[in-house]
């Protein structure tokens, strides 16, 4: 018997998702309405996904109040790499931002904060000398004035455009928070999609409390590159906040919604002031 | 049989000439022929020595006949007593750590340690230490602040390990320790980067008081062909990346990350290791015969404010900073 194959079926284009009202979460793929996504703080509401959002919107989610800082502050082109500065100046149009990170003076809740947020949206968050010279700054300003400090880690790692002083800002926090940890200042790292490598190698990993949003990505090495090293498929979740929580590497993993709240109960407990 | 790299091949010829004419020196008019090809040999040597590209450094760097710690161990000290393992999950043979004497001063050794042959370079998993690693290293450099023995890191690594059992135990927390409690030591620290300064994994022991570099060892923020390859989707141009990421040891001290440059044999370390070390020797000594004056509170704070220093940024003059 023979049967005429039948017209191949065309294969159904994924349906174009408008840059406007509507856009597709990059875990669960169900259509979102944009406003109501952002309602929900950027967390889809069908399956928890936490989307990347800039430093400007997280202060905004975090804090009752904030005065930035260092607004001066902008990167220099040490090693004349090439196309660094335009490279730069897209971001900085794109992002509204100087460099990866915004820091400053901040309210949560009854408390009074250092606040660093670094923004992924700028170089992938990469620390270069600004990031590295806001956040020392950030610490002593906690430090002179006896705050907290939290910082908000959002990064791929070092800056490869400013070559070996990129690492260097890695010595540099970590000295820094050496001094702030001698003066017993508290210090919560919160991790966010992703925080790796050059920033988590340094002062992201150096919090009294570790905090992770739900999902992030969180390590040392890049998880392209260990399968690159290893030549083996990577375990499922490998290097996600979860892994991280069950490999005693983070203290809690914390949806985004409750993160202010947890904060706050968290700065209460250290404080010794009556709110 | 010492292996050559490309742009030694005119050295090599020339060399091994003298070797066949060295057989029949006796012979009329060898002796001439000979003084020339020596003279010749060393103008050569000045020449393609004097005028390394970033690139033939990190190939030198990298040489497989390069001393390595342990050879600069049997070179350096008098005694050496190897101290094993982090007490937390397992000895990491990527690093050797141990109590070393060179020339009369007891000091703390912590060097990575590449292997030189196949099984070598397995155990030693090519000087990419893993936690355990660094959490050794932490622990023995604080039995030299315990104990008032300075410490002598020798650095000389692709990168830290990135594999999963190394995630898993915490590479970057590790390394993170290192680095604030390297800043807190209360005890002379030196580093000295023999051969290649892979990124954080080089730095997690490199925090010091002085930082040396030898003067073909390279140090950066990633290998040349990891920032060829994500920059120019390209690996093969390595030797681009290495001369844009400005890795050499004169690179580096002009941007004021390291003290000093060692220098090296005419040829490279590998040509005569003795002399290598030697001077290894002596400026380690150096550096700790002045470091050792500073009390312990001065020369954590001088070395905690020399990092905070590092870095280059513009600041524009408006007025609204805290400070």
């Amino acid at each position: 018997m023979i049967f005429r194959r039948k017209k191949k079926l065309k294969p159904v284009p994924p349906k174009p998702v408008p840059d406007g009202l509507w856009l597709k979460c990059d875990k669960c793929s169900n259509i979102l309405y944009r406003k109501e996504l952002e309602k929900n703080l950027s967390v889809c509401p069908k399956c928890g996904h936490h989307f990347r959002i800039p430093a400007r919107r997280y202060i905004q989610i975090l804090t009752d109040g904030f005065e930035e800082f260092d607004k001066n502050l902008s990167p220099a082109n040490p090693l004349n790499f090439r196309e660094y500065e335009e490279k730069l100046r897209k971001d900085q149009e794109k992002t509204g931002l100087k460099d990866a990170i915004v820091t400053g003076k901040a309210k949560i809740g009854p408390h009074t904060v250092a606040l660093g947020v670094m923004d992924f949206f700028f170089r992938g968050g990469s620390m270069g000398s600004v990031v590295g010279e806001k956040v020392k700054r950030l610490i002593y300003y906690a430090m002179e004035n006896n705050f907290p400090l939290i910082i908000v880690g959002a990064s791929g790692g070092a800056r490869m455009q400013e070559g070996i002083l990129s690492l260097m800002q890695m010595a540099k926090t970590a000295a820094t928070l050496a001094e702030f940890h001698e003066n017993g200042g508290l210090f919560i790292s919160v991790l966010t999609d992703p925080t790796m490598a050059g920033v988590m190698a340094s002062y992201a990993s150096l919090g009294d409390i570790i905090i992770a949003e739900p999902g992030a990505l969180i390590g040392f090495a890049g998880p392209r590159v260990i399968q690159q090293t290893i030549k083996k498929e990577l375990p499922p979740g490998f290097q996600r906040a979860e892994f991280m929580l069950k490999h005693g590497m983070v203290d809690i993993v914390v949806p985004r919604q409750k993160l202010k709240d947890t904060i706050v109960k968290i700065l209460d407990f250290f404080s010794n002031e009556k709110h | 049989m010492a292996k050559y790299l490309d742009f030694e091949e005119p050295i090599v010829k020339i060399e091994n000439r003298i070797k066949e004419l060295e057989l029949i020196k006796d012979e009329a008019g060898v002796q001439e022929e000979l003084d020339r090809l020596r003279a010749e040999l060393q103008r050569l040597y000045r020449e393609i020595y004097a005028s390394l590209t970033p690139w033939q450094r990190v190939m030198l760097a990298r040489h497989p006949d390069r001393p390595y710690t342990l050879d600069y161990i049997k070179l350096m000290t008098e005694d050496f007593i190897e101290l094993h393992g982090d007490r937390r999950f397992g000895d990491d043979p990527a690093v050797i750590t141990g109590l070393a004497t060179i020339d009369g001063e007891k000091i703390i050794l912590v060097g990575q340690e590449k292997g030189r042959t196949t099984r070598d370079k397995i155990v030693r998993n090519f000087g990419m230490m893993h936690p355990e690693g660094y959490r050794k290293a932490l622990r023995v450099m604080k039995l030299g602040e315990k104990f008032h023995r300075p410490v002598l890191t020798l650095i000389d690594t692709p990168g830290a390990y990135p594999g999963i059992g190394a995630e898993e135990r915490g590479q970057a927390e590790a390394i993170a320790y290192n680095l604030r409690e390297m800043a807190s030591l209360r005890t002379p620290i030196v580093a000295v980067v023999t051969g290649e300064g892979g990124s954080g994994g080089a730095l997690g022991i490199g925090v010091a008081d002085r930082v040396y570099m030898l003067e073909n060892a390279f140090y950066s923020v990633i290998s040349p062909e990891g920032c060829a390859a994500i920059l120019w989707r390209d690996a093969a141009k390595a030797p681009e990346a290495a001369a844009a990421l400005k890795i050499t040891a004169q690179d580096l001290l002009e941007l004021r990350v390291i003290d000093g440059i060692i220098p090296e044999p005419l040829g490279g370390a590998h040509r005569n290791p003795k002399e290598t070390a030697d001077n290894i020797k002596k400026v380690v000594l150096d550096a700790f015969r002045e470091l050792k004056k500073l009390p312990p509170d001065e020369l954590v704070r001088k070395r905690r404010e020399k990092y905070q220093r590092m870095g280059v940024i513009n600041i524009e003059d408006t007025q609204n900073t805290p400070n």
